[in-house]
Protein backbone atom coordinates (compact mmCIF):
# COMPACT_ATOMS: atom_id res chain seq x y z
CA UNK A 1 0.00 0.00 0.00
CA UNK A 2 2.42 2.36 1.05
CA UNK A 3 6.29 1.43 0.49
CA UNK A 4 8.91 3.90 1.82
CA UNK A 5 12.66 3.20 0.89
CA UNK A 6 15.32 4.96 2.48
CA UNK A 7 13.25 8.63 2.17
CA UNK A 8 14.88 11.38 3.77
CA UNK A 9 13.50 14.97 2.78
CA UNK A 10 15.63 18.57 3.28
CA UNK A 11 13.56 21.68 2.62
CA UNK A 12 14.86 23.98 0.94
CA UNK A 13 17.26 26.55 3.15
CA UNK A 14 17.20 24.33 5.93
CA UNK A 15 20.45 22.60 7.43
CA UNK A 16 18.54 19.57 9.58
CA UNK A 17 16.77 17.23 7.35
CA UNK A 18 12.69 17.06 8.07
CA UNK A 19 12.93 13.26 7.55
CA UNK A 20 16.35 10.99 7.41
CA UNK A 21 17.10 7.72 5.43
CA UNK A 22 12.93 6.36 6.84
CA UNK A 23 11.92 3.04 5.62
CA UNK A 24 9.02 0.94 6.22
CA UNK A 25 6.20 -0.51 4.32
CA UNK A 26 2.25 -0.16 5.36
CA UNK A 27 -0.15 -3.22 4.23
CA UNK A 28 -3.77 -2.52 3.01
CA UNK A 29 -6.34 -3.09 6.24
CA UNK A 30 -3.90 -1.79 8.61
CA UNK A 31 -4.37 0.79 11.16
CA UNK A 32 -1.27 2.79 12.10
CA UNK A 33 -0.24 5.33 14.95
CA UNK A 34 2.45 8.02 13.67
CA UNK A 35 3.47 9.53 16.75
CA UNK A 36 6.14 11.62 18.00
CA UNK A 37 6.12 14.99 19.38
CA UNK A 38 6.13 18.37 16.99
CA UNK A 39 8.86 18.53 14.71
CA UNK A 40 9.60 15.18 14.73
CA UNK A 41 8.35 15.11 11.23
CA UNK A 42 5.26 13.95 10.81
CA UNK A 43 3.64 16.20 9.12
CA UNK A 44 6.28 16.24 6.72
CA UNK A 45 5.64 11.71 6.63
CA UNK A 46 1.99 12.99 5.42
CA UNK A 47 2.70 15.38 2.99
CA UNK A 48 5.22 12.86 1.31
CA UNK A 49 2.07 10.75 0.78
CA UNK A 50 -0.31 12.76 -0.27
CA UNK A 51 2.53 14.79 -2.86
CA UNK A 52 2.08 17.65 -1.55
CA UNK A 53 6.14 17.56 -1.30
CA UNK A 54 9.08 15.30 -3.30
CA UNK A 55 11.50 13.54 -1.36
CA UNK A 56 15.24 14.65 -1.75
CA UNK A 57 16.70 11.07 -1.28
CA UNK A 58 15.05 7.48 -1.44
CA UNK A 59 11.80 6.39 -3.13
CA UNK A 60 8.17 6.81 -1.69
CA UNK A 61 5.33 4.30 -3.24
CA UNK A 62 1.79 5.02 -2.85
CA UNK A 63 -0.76 2.80 -3.82
CA UNK A 64 1.80 0.69 -5.55
CA UNK A 65 3.02 3.94 -7.74
CA UNK A 66 6.39 5.41 -7.47
CA UNK A 67 5.22 9.22 -6.24
CA UNK A 68 8.84 10.82 -8.00
CA UNK A 69 8.09 9.29 -11.40
CA UNK A 70 4.65 10.67 -11.38
CA UNK A 71 3.58 13.33 -13.73
CA UNK A 72 2.26 16.72 -11.91
CA UNK A 73 -0.89 15.71 -14.18
CA UNK A 74 -1.48 12.43 -12.65
CA UNK A 75 -1.71 13.14 -9.19
CA UNK A 76 -5.67 14.40 -8.78
CA UNK A 77 -6.11 10.81 -9.76
CA UNK A 78 -4.02 9.42 -7.11
CA UNK A 79 -5.16 11.90 -4.70
CA UNK A 80 -8.61 10.55 -5.08
CA UNK A 81 -7.64 7.59 -3.88
CA UNK A 82 -6.89 9.32 -0.71
CA UNK A 83 -8.80 10.59 2.55
CA UNK A 84 -7.65 13.31 4.10
CA UNK A 85 -8.88 14.61 7.89
CA UNK A 86 -7.40 17.68 9.94
CA UNK A 87 -7.44 18.73 13.40
CA UNK A 88 -8.99 22.15 12.30
CA UNK A 89 -11.47 20.16 10.37
CA UNK A 90 -11.53 22.64 7.06
CA UNK A 91 -15.27 22.61 6.48
CA UNK A 92 -16.22 25.33 4.25
CA UNK A 93 -18.79 27.71 6.31
CA UNK A 94 -20.93 28.59 3.92
CA UNK A 95 -22.17 25.08 2.73
CA UNK A 96 -24.62 22.94 4.66
CA UNK A 97 -23.06 19.87 5.91
CA UNK A 98 -24.61 17.87 3.16
CA UNK A 99 -23.03 20.17 0.85
CA UNK A 100 -19.44 19.79 1.92
CA UNK A 101 -19.94 15.89 1.66
CA UNK A 102 -20.96 16.56 -1.70
CA UNK A 103 -18.28 18.88 -2.82
CA UNK A 104 -15.55 16.51 -2.20
CA UNK A 105 -17.49 14.81 -5.29
CA UNK A 106 -18.80 17.94 -6.96
CA UNK A 107 -15.02 19.14 -7.61
CA UNK A 108 -13.89 15.54 -9.48
CA UNK A 109 -17.15 15.33 -11.73
CA UNK A 110 -19.39 13.19 -9.79
CA UNK A 111 -23.04 12.85 -11.46
CA UNK A 112 -25.70 14.41 -9.33
CA UNK A 113 -27.34 10.79 -9.22
CA UNK A 114 -24.42 9.57 -7.53
CA UNK A 115 -24.17 12.48 -4.93
CA UNK A 116 -27.61 12.50 -4.02
CA UNK A 117 -27.34 8.82 -3.42
CA UNK A 118 -24.00 8.60 -1.41
CA UNK A 119 -24.07 11.60 0.50
CA UNK A 120 -27.11 10.62 3.25
CA UNK A 121 -25.28 7.19 2.63
CA UNK A 122 -22.21 8.36 4.40
CA UNK A 123 -23.33 10.49 6.42
CA UNK A 124 -25.42 7.79 8.50
CA UNK A 125 -22.11 6.10 8.01
CA UNK A 126 -20.58 8.92 10.37
CA UNK A 127 -23.49 9.14 12.90
CA UNK A 128 -24.73 12.27 11.08
CA UNK A 129 -28.13 11.24 9.40
CA UNK A 130 -30.58 13.72 9.40
CA UNK A 131 -28.15 17.14 9.77
CA UNK A 132 -27.76 17.41 6.35
CA UNK A 133 -28.75 20.72 6.23
CA UNK A 134 -27.27 22.21 9.23
CA UNK A 135 -24.15 24.13 8.92
CA UNK A 136 -20.98 23.30 10.47
CA UNK A 137 -21.34 26.63 12.72
CA UNK A 138 -24.40 25.18 14.44
CA UNK A 139 -22.21 21.64 15.11
CA UNK A 140 -20.10 20.41 17.97
CA UNK A 141 -16.37 19.85 17.13
CA UNK A 142 -17.09 16.49 17.19
CA UNK A 143 -19.71 16.53 15.14
CA UNK A 144 -17.70 18.96 12.81
CA UNK A 145 -14.68 16.48 12.50
CA UNK A 146 -17.44 13.53 11.51
CA UNK A 147 -18.79 15.89 8.62
CA UNK A 148 -14.95 16.27 7.66
CA UNK A 149 -14.79 12.02 8.12
CA UNK A 150 -17.86 11.93 5.76
CA UNK A 151 -16.17 14.23 3.22
CA UNK A 152 -12.98 12.27 2.90
CA UNK A 153 -14.85 9.10 2.84
CA UNK A 154 -17.26 9.88 0.90
CA UNK A 155 -15.57 9.23 -2.49
CA UNK A 156 -14.39 5.78 -0.65
CA UNK A 157 -10.43 6.08 -0.68
CA UNK A 158 -7.74 3.17 -0.42
CA UNK A 159 -6.22 4.77 2.29
CA UNK A 160 -7.17 7.59 4.89
CA UNK A 161 -4.83 9.86 6.31
CA UNK A 162 -5.57 11.29 9.64
CA UNK A 163 -3.61 14.24 10.75
CA UNK A 164 -4.03 15.10 14.49
CA UNK A 165 -7.66 14.10 13.99
CA UNK A 166 -8.70 14.38 18.29
CA UNK A 167 -6.16 17.29 18.94
CA UNK A 168 -9.21 19.60 19.27
CA UNK A 169 -11.43 17.70 21.33
CA UNK A 170 -12.17 16.63 24.36
CA UNK A 171 -11.41 13.02 25.82
CA UNK A 172 -14.89 11.66 25.13
CA UNK A 173 -15.70 12.73 21.82
CA UNK A 174 -12.44 11.66 20.85
CA UNK A 175 -13.16 8.20 21.60
CA UNK A 176 -16.36 8.65 19.71
CA UNK A 177 -14.13 9.42 16.33
CA UNK A 178 -11.94 6.82 17.02
CA UNK A 179 -14.92 4.49 17.04
CA UNK A 180 -15.76 5.56 13.76
CA UNK A 181 -12.23 5.46 12.72
CA UNK A 182 -12.21 2.28 13.63
CA UNK A 183 -15.25 1.57 11.83
CA UNK A 184 -13.91 2.70 8.72
CA UNK A 185 -10.47 0.65 9.30
CA UNK A 186 -12.92 -2.22 9.47
CA UNK A 187 -14.42 -1.79 5.68
CA UNK A 188 -11.05 -2.42 4.41
CA UNK A 189 -9.67 1.18 3.68
CA UNK A 190 -6.20 2.03 5.45
CA UNK A 191 -5.66 4.16 7.95
CA UNK A 192 -2.60 6.46 9.28
CA UNK A 193 -2.93 8.56 11.84
CA UNK A 194 -0.80 11.04 13.43
CA UNK A 195 -1.74 12.07 17.00
CA UNK A 196 -0.33 13.10 20.64
CA UNK A 197 -2.99 11.44 22.30
CA UNK A 198 -1.67 9.08 24.44
CA UNK A 199 -4.62 7.23 26.41
CA UNK A 200 -5.97 6.62 22.65
CA UNK A 201 -3.17 5.07 21.38
CA UNK A 202 -2.90 3.37 24.31
CA UNK A 203 -5.91 1.78 24.58
CA UNK A 204 -6.47 1.07 21.00
CA UNK A 205 -3.15 -1.26 20.76
CA UNK A 206 -2.80 -0.76 16.98
CA UNK A 207 0.78 -0.51 14.75
CA UNK A 208 3.17 2.31 15.99
CA UNK A 209 5.46 4.36 14.36
CA UNK A 210 7.86 6.61 15.93
CA UNK A 211 9.71 9.34 14.48
CA UNK A 212 12.21 11.42 16.47
CA UNK A 213 14.60 14.27 14.85
CA UNK A 214 13.50 12.45 11.64
CA UNK A 215 14.30 9.21 12.58
CA UNK A 216 12.23 6.21 12.40
CA UNK A 217 13.13 5.14 16.01
CA UNK A 218 10.55 2.72 16.37
CA UNK A 219 7.85 0.46 14.63
CA UNK A 220 5.63 -1.72 16.63
CA UNK A 221 3.10 -3.91 15.89
CA UNK A 222 0.43 -3.82 19.25
CA UNK A 223 2.43 -0.91 20.43
CA UNK A 224 1.26 1.93 23.20
CA UNK A 225 2.39 5.69 22.74
CA UNK A 226 5.60 5.08 24.49
CA UNK A 227 7.39 7.99 25.85
CA UNK A 228 6.92 10.74 27.87
CA UNK A 229 6.71 14.29 26.89
CA UNK B 1 -17.09 18.70 -15.72
CA UNK B 2 -20.31 19.85 -14.39
CA UNK B 3 -21.68 23.32 -15.50
CA UNK B 4 -23.66 24.63 -13.85
CA UNK B 5 -21.08 24.12 -10.88
CA UNK B 6 -18.48 26.70 -12.66
CA UNK B 7 -21.06 28.76 -13.60
CA UNK B 8 -22.13 29.77 -9.62
CA UNK B 9 -18.66 29.68 -8.92
CA UNK B 10 -17.83 31.79 -11.29
CA UNK B 11 -20.60 34.21 -10.48
CA UNK B 12 -19.52 34.07 -6.75
CA UNK B 13 -16.21 34.92 -7.96
CA UNK B 14 -16.78 38.03 -9.53
CA UNK B 15 -19.85 39.63 -7.06
CA UNK B 16 -17.35 39.05 -4.07
CA UNK B 17 -14.27 41.54 -5.84
CA UNK B 18 -16.80 44.03 -7.43
CA UNK B 19 -14.88 46.92 -7.26
CA UNK B 20 -11.91 44.87 -8.83
CA UNK B 21 -14.09 43.15 -11.83
CA UNK B 22 -15.24 46.65 -12.84
CA UNK B 23 -11.74 48.39 -12.97
CA UNK B 24 -10.85 45.16 -14.83
CA UNK B 25 -13.96 46.02 -17.64
CA UNK B 26 -12.81 49.55 -17.42
CA UNK B 27 -9.00 49.22 -18.48
CA UNK B 28 -10.00 46.38 -21.01
CA UNK B 29 -12.52 48.69 -22.46
CA UNK B 30 -10.00 51.88 -22.74
CA UNK B 31 -7.11 49.96 -24.26
CA UNK B 32 -9.03 47.68 -26.54
CA UNK B 33 -11.12 50.80 -27.85
CA UNK B 34 -7.61 52.52 -28.38
CA UNK B 35 -6.10 49.38 -30.01
CA UNK B 36 -9.48 49.26 -32.17
CA UNK B 37 -9.26 53.30 -33.36
CA UNK B 38 -5.50 52.74 -33.87
CA UNK B 39 -6.36 49.74 -36.36
CA UNK B 40 -9.13 51.70 -38.01
CA UNK B 41 -6.67 54.99 -38.38
CA UNK B 42 -4.24 53.19 -39.90
CA UNK B 43 -6.86 52.06 -42.53
CA UNK B 44 -8.23 55.54 -42.74
CA UNK B 45 -4.74 56.31 -44.32
CA UNK B 46 -4.43 53.44 -46.31
CA UNK B 47 -7.86 54.40 -48.13
CA UNK B 48 -6.62 57.90 -48.76
CA UNK B 49 -3.47 56.80 -49.98
CA UNK B 50 -4.85 55.62 -52.99
CA UNK B 51 -3.30 53.51 -55.63
CA UNK B 52 -0.29 55.33 -56.41
CA UNK B 53 0.68 57.16 -53.36
CA UNK B 54 3.46 54.13 -52.04
CA UNK B 55 4.68 53.25 -55.70
CA UNK B 56 6.01 56.93 -57.15
CA UNK B 57 6.97 60.10 -56.45
CA UNK B 58 6.05 62.13 -59.04
CA UNK B 59 3.32 62.41 -61.53
CA UNK B 60 3.04 64.58 -64.43
CA UNK B 61 -0.29 64.74 -65.76
CA UNK B 62 -1.26 65.43 -69.33
CA UNK B 63 -4.00 67.89 -70.52
CA UNK B 64 -7.73 66.03 -71.74
CA UNK B 65 -10.00 67.89 -73.76
CA UNK B 66 -12.01 69.19 -70.61
CA UNK B 67 -8.59 70.66 -69.14
CA UNK B 68 -8.30 72.22 -72.50
CA UNK B 69 -11.86 74.45 -72.04
CA UNK B 70 -10.98 75.29 -68.41
CA UNK B 71 -7.45 74.84 -67.34
CA UNK B 72 -4.77 77.86 -68.71
CA UNK B 73 -2.08 75.17 -68.82
CA UNK B 74 -3.72 73.49 -71.31
CA UNK B 75 -5.10 76.74 -73.69
CA UNK B 76 -3.09 74.73 -76.35
CA UNK B 77 -5.39 71.75 -76.14
CA UNK B 78 -5.37 68.33 -75.01
CA UNK B 79 -2.54 66.36 -75.36
CA UNK B 80 -0.82 65.28 -78.47
CA UNK B 81 0.84 61.83 -79.96
CA UNK B 82 4.11 63.97 -80.82
CA UNK B 83 4.23 65.71 -76.67
CA UNK B 84 3.26 62.21 -75.12
CA UNK B 85 6.14 60.67 -76.91
CA UNK B 86 8.68 63.52 -76.70
CA UNK B 87 7.95 63.73 -72.76
CA UNK B 88 8.14 60.21 -72.55
CA UNK B 89 12.20 60.21 -74.58
CA UNK B 90 12.97 63.82 -72.24
CA UNK B 91 12.13 61.45 -68.92
CA UNK B 92 14.17 58.20 -70.41
CA UNK B 93 17.16 60.63 -70.73
CA UNK B 94 17.04 62.11 -66.79
CA UNK B 95 19.41 60.44 -64.45
CA UNK B 96 17.05 61.17 -61.50
CA UNK B 97 14.44 59.03 -63.30
CA UNK B 98 14.33 55.47 -61.94
CA UNK B 99 10.70 54.15 -63.44
CA UNK B 100 8.28 55.53 -65.49
CA UNK B 101 4.93 53.94 -65.97
CA UNK B 102 2.03 55.41 -68.42
CA UNK B 103 -1.19 55.73 -66.99
CA UNK B 104 -3.81 56.00 -69.82
CA UNK B 105 -7.91 57.33 -69.24
CA UNK B 106 -9.45 54.38 -69.17
CA UNK B 107 -6.87 52.86 -66.10
CA UNK B 108 -7.20 56.17 -64.29
CA UNK B 109 -10.51 55.72 -63.74
CA UNK B 110 -10.13 52.24 -62.80
CA UNK B 111 -8.01 53.38 -60.10
CA UNK B 112 -10.47 56.14 -59.10
CA UNK B 113 -13.24 53.71 -58.58
CA UNK B 114 -11.28 51.69 -56.70
CA UNK B 115 -10.05 54.11 -54.23
CA UNK B 116 -13.43 56.02 -53.99
CA UNK B 117 -16.19 53.35 -54.95
CA UNK B 118 -19.37 54.46 -54.84
CA UNK B 119 -19.26 57.54 -53.53
CA UNK B 120 -21.62 60.46 -55.60
CA UNK B 121 -18.49 62.24 -56.98
CA UNK B 122 -16.75 59.02 -58.50
CA UNK B 123 -20.17 58.01 -60.05
CA UNK B 124 -20.94 60.92 -62.37
CA UNK B 125 -17.33 60.62 -63.82
CA UNK B 126 -16.35 59.14 -67.27
CA UNK B 127 -13.17 57.62 -68.25
CA UNK B 128 -12.80 60.53 -70.85
CA UNK B 129 -13.01 63.04 -67.90
CA UNK B 130 -9.61 61.53 -66.26
CA UNK B 131 -5.84 62.40 -67.52
CA UNK B 132 -3.55 60.83 -68.35
CA UNK B 133 -0.46 61.05 -66.67
CA UNK B 134 3.51 59.49 -66.24
CA UNK B 135 3.91 57.87 -62.90
CA UNK B 136 7.49 58.85 -62.50
CA UNK B 137 9.74 56.80 -59.84
CA UNK B 138 12.94 58.39 -58.43
CA UNK B 139 16.32 57.58 -57.93
CA UNK B 140 16.44 60.06 -55.05
CA UNK B 141 12.98 60.97 -53.76
CA UNK B 142 14.37 64.43 -52.92
CA UNK B 143 14.63 65.62 -56.23
CA UNK B 144 10.97 65.90 -57.41
CA UNK B 145 12.26 69.80 -58.73
CA UNK B 146 14.01 68.52 -61.03
CA UNK B 147 11.05 67.01 -62.89
CA UNK B 148 8.82 69.87 -62.26
CA UNK B 149 11.68 73.07 -63.55
CA UNK B 150 11.76 70.13 -66.74
CA UNK B 151 7.99 69.50 -67.32
CA UNK B 152 6.14 72.73 -65.47
CA UNK B 153 4.50 74.72 -68.66
CA UNK B 154 5.86 72.23 -71.34
CA UNK B 155 2.77 72.36 -74.08
CA UNK B 156 0.20 69.62 -73.14
CA UNK B 157 1.61 69.23 -69.52
CA UNK B 158 -1.58 70.32 -67.15
CA UNK B 159 0.60 69.72 -63.98
CA UNK B 160 3.25 68.06 -62.34
CA UNK B 161 2.51 67.07 -58.87
CA UNK B 162 4.99 65.72 -55.76
CA UNK B 163 2.88 62.61 -55.11
CA UNK B 164 4.12 62.93 -51.52
CA UNK B 165 3.97 66.76 -50.76
CA UNK B 166 -0.13 66.78 -51.20
CA UNK B 167 -0.93 64.46 -48.35
CA UNK B 168 2.56 63.69 -45.71
CA UNK B 169 1.51 66.12 -43.42
CA UNK B 170 -2.05 65.03 -43.15
CA UNK B 171 -0.60 61.70 -42.88
CA UNK B 172 2.24 62.58 -40.84
CA UNK B 173 -0.74 63.86 -38.17
CA UNK B 174 -2.51 60.72 -38.46
CA UNK B 175 0.60 58.69 -37.70
CA UNK B 176 1.40 61.10 -34.77
CA UNK B 177 -2.17 60.66 -33.34
CA UNK B 178 -1.87 56.67 -34.16
CA UNK B 179 1.08 56.56 -32.13
CA UNK B 180 -0.01 58.51 -28.96
CA UNK B 181 -2.99 55.60 -29.25
CA UNK B 182 -0.59 53.14 -29.52
CA UNK B 183 1.52 54.34 -25.78
CA UNK B 184 -1.61 55.11 -24.46
CA UNK B 185 -2.86 51.70 -25.60
CA UNK B 186 -0.20 50.20 -24.25
CA UNK B 187 0.56 52.00 -21.33
CA UNK B 188 -3.71 50.94 -20.43
CA UNK B 189 -2.88 47.16 -21.54
CA UNK B 190 -0.16 47.10 -18.69
CA UNK B 191 -2.62 48.40 -16.31
CA UNK B 192 -5.47 45.95 -17.41
CA UNK B 193 -2.59 42.71 -17.27
CA UNK B 194 -1.58 44.07 -13.53
CA UNK B 195 -5.58 44.36 -12.59
CA UNK B 196 -5.80 40.89 -13.53
CA UNK B 197 -3.27 39.30 -11.95
CA UNK B 198 -4.10 41.21 -8.36
CA UNK B 199 -7.65 40.06 -9.23
CA UNK B 200 -6.70 36.91 -9.44
CA UNK B 201 -4.66 36.94 -6.62
CA UNK B 202 -7.06 38.09 -4.22
CA UNK B 203 -9.93 35.95 -5.81
CA UNK B 204 -7.43 32.77 -5.12
CA UNK B 205 -6.26 33.98 -1.89
CA UNK B 206 -10.49 34.81 -0.62
CA UNK B 207 -10.96 30.71 -1.99
CA UNK B 208 -7.91 29.21 -0.40
CA UNK B 209 -10.17 27.16 0.87
CA UNK B 210 -11.81 26.02 -1.01
CA UNK B 211 -8.93 25.16 -3.56
CA UNK B 212 -7.28 23.49 -0.62
CA UNK B 213 -10.05 21.10 -0.36
CA UNK B 214 -9.98 20.61 -3.75
CA UNK B 215 -6.75 20.08 -3.93
CA UNK B 216 -6.82 16.88 -1.73
CA UNK B 217 -9.87 15.36 -3.06
CA UNK B 218 -7.84 15.53 -5.69
CA UNK B 219 -9.82 17.44 -8.23
CA UNK B 220 -7.58 17.96 -11.94
CA UNK B 221 -5.90 21.35 -11.94
CA UNK B 222 -7.95 22.04 -14.98
CA UNK B 223 -11.13 22.16 -12.52
CA UNK B 224 -9.59 24.00 -10.17
CA UNK B 225 -8.12 27.03 -12.32
CA UNK B 226 -11.18 27.09 -14.62
CA UNK B 227 -13.11 29.60 -12.28
CA UNK B 228 -10.53 31.74 -11.74
CA UNK B 229 -9.62 31.68 -15.40
CA UNK B 230 -13.09 32.31 -16.58
CA UNK B 231 -13.93 35.27 -14.25
CA UNK B 232 -11.32 36.90 -15.75
CA UNK B 233 -11.85 36.13 -19.44
CA UNK B 234 -15.75 36.96 -18.37
CA UNK B 235 -14.76 40.50 -16.92
CA UNK B 236 -12.31 40.90 -20.24
CA UNK B 237 -15.58 40.25 -22.42
CA UNK B 238 -17.58 42.69 -21.42
CA UNK B 239 -14.55 45.41 -21.48
CA UNK B 240 -14.07 44.11 -25.20
CA UNK B 241 -18.17 44.34 -25.66
CA UNK B 242 -17.66 47.81 -24.41
CA UNK B 243 -14.32 48.67 -26.59
CA UNK B 244 -16.65 47.48 -29.57
CA UNK B 245 -19.60 49.34 -28.79
CA UNK B 246 -17.45 52.47 -28.23
CA UNK B 247 -16.15 52.10 -31.71
CA UNK B 248 -18.99 51.90 -33.56
CA UNK B 249 -20.30 55.24 -31.73
CA UNK B 250 -17.58 56.87 -32.83
CA UNK B 251 -17.66 55.47 -35.95
CA UNK B 252 -21.14 56.58 -36.45
CA UNK B 253 -20.89 59.94 -34.89
CA UNK B 254 -17.55 61.02 -35.91
CA UNK B 255 -18.28 60.27 -39.76
CA UNK B 256 -21.51 60.11 -40.16
CA UNK B 257 -23.45 61.99 -37.94
CA UNK B 258 -22.53 64.14 -34.99
CA UNK B 259 -19.27 65.93 -36.58
CA UNK B 260 -20.87 64.59 -39.71
CA UNK B 261 -16.81 64.62 -41.72
CA UNK B 262 -18.24 62.47 -44.26
CA UNK B 263 -20.16 65.24 -45.28
CA UNK B 264 -18.02 68.49 -44.40
CA UNK B 265 -15.04 66.58 -46.09
CA UNK B 266 -16.90 65.20 -48.83
CA UNK B 267 -13.37 65.18 -50.58
CA UNK B 268 -11.78 62.70 -48.45
CA UNK B 269 -12.94 59.01 -48.94
CA UNK B 270 -13.64 57.92 -45.10
CA UNK B 271 -13.54 54.36 -43.86
CA UNK B 272 -16.76 52.09 -44.41
CA UNK B 273 -18.98 49.91 -41.87
CA UNK B 274 -17.10 47.15 -43.12
CA UNK B 275 -13.53 48.39 -41.84
CA UNK B 276 -14.92 49.07 -38.44
CA UNK B 277 -17.08 45.67 -38.50
CA UNK B 278 -14.08 43.18 -39.16
CA UNK B 279 -12.05 44.75 -35.89
CA UNK B 280 -14.73 43.43 -33.60
CA UNK B 281 -14.31 39.82 -33.60
CA UNK B 282 -10.68 40.78 -33.48
CA UNK B 283 -11.27 43.14 -30.79
CA UNK B 284 -13.53 40.79 -29.13
CA UNK B 285 -11.62 37.30 -28.99
CA UNK B 286 -8.47 39.44 -27.83
CA UNK B 287 -10.72 40.52 -24.33
CA UNK B 288 -11.60 36.80 -23.85
CA UNK B 289 -8.10 35.51 -24.74
CA UNK B 290 -5.69 38.38 -23.25
CA UNK B 291 -7.42 38.46 -19.42
CA UNK B 292 -7.75 34.40 -19.80
CA UNK B 293 -3.50 34.27 -20.73
CA UNK B 294 -2.89 36.89 -18.18
CA UNK B 295 -5.07 34.68 -15.33
CA UNK B 296 -3.55 31.36 -16.22
CA UNK B 297 -0.35 32.91 -15.73
CA UNK B 298 -0.53 34.37 -12.29
CA UNK B 299 -2.20 31.38 -10.99
CA UNK B 300 0.99 29.33 -11.42
CA UNK B 301 1.99 31.50 -8.93
CA UNK B 302 -0.71 32.53 -6.93
CA UNK B 303 -2.46 28.96 -6.19
CA UNK B 304 -0.74 25.71 -5.95
CA UNK B 305 -2.29 22.73 -7.62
Amino acid sequence: MIRFDNVSKVYPKQSHPALRDVSLELEKGEFVFLVGSSGSGKSTFLRLILREERCTHGQVHVLGKDLARLSNWKVPQMRRQLGTVFQDFRLLPNKTVGENVAFAQEVIGKSRGEIRKSVPQVLDLVGLGGKEDRRPGELSGGEQQRVAIARAFVNRPKLLIADEPTGNLDPQTSVGIMKLLDRINRTGTTVIMATHDQNIVDQMRKRVIELEKGRLVRDQTRGVYGYQH
Amino acid sequence: MRAQFVVSEIGVGLRRNLTMTFAVIVSVALSLALFGGSLLMSDQVNTMKGYWYDKVNVSVFLCNKSDAESDPNCAKGAVTADQKKQVMSDLDEMAVVDKVTYESQDEAYKHYKEQFGDSPLASSLTPDQMQESYRIKLTDPEKYQVIATAFDGREGVQSVQDQKGILDNLFGLLNGMNWAARAVMALMLVVALMLIVNTVRVSAFSRRRETGIMRLVGASGFYIQAPFIMEAAVAGLIGGGVACGFLVVARYFIIDHGLALSEKLNLINFIGWDAVLTKLPLILATSLLMPALAAFFALRKYLKV
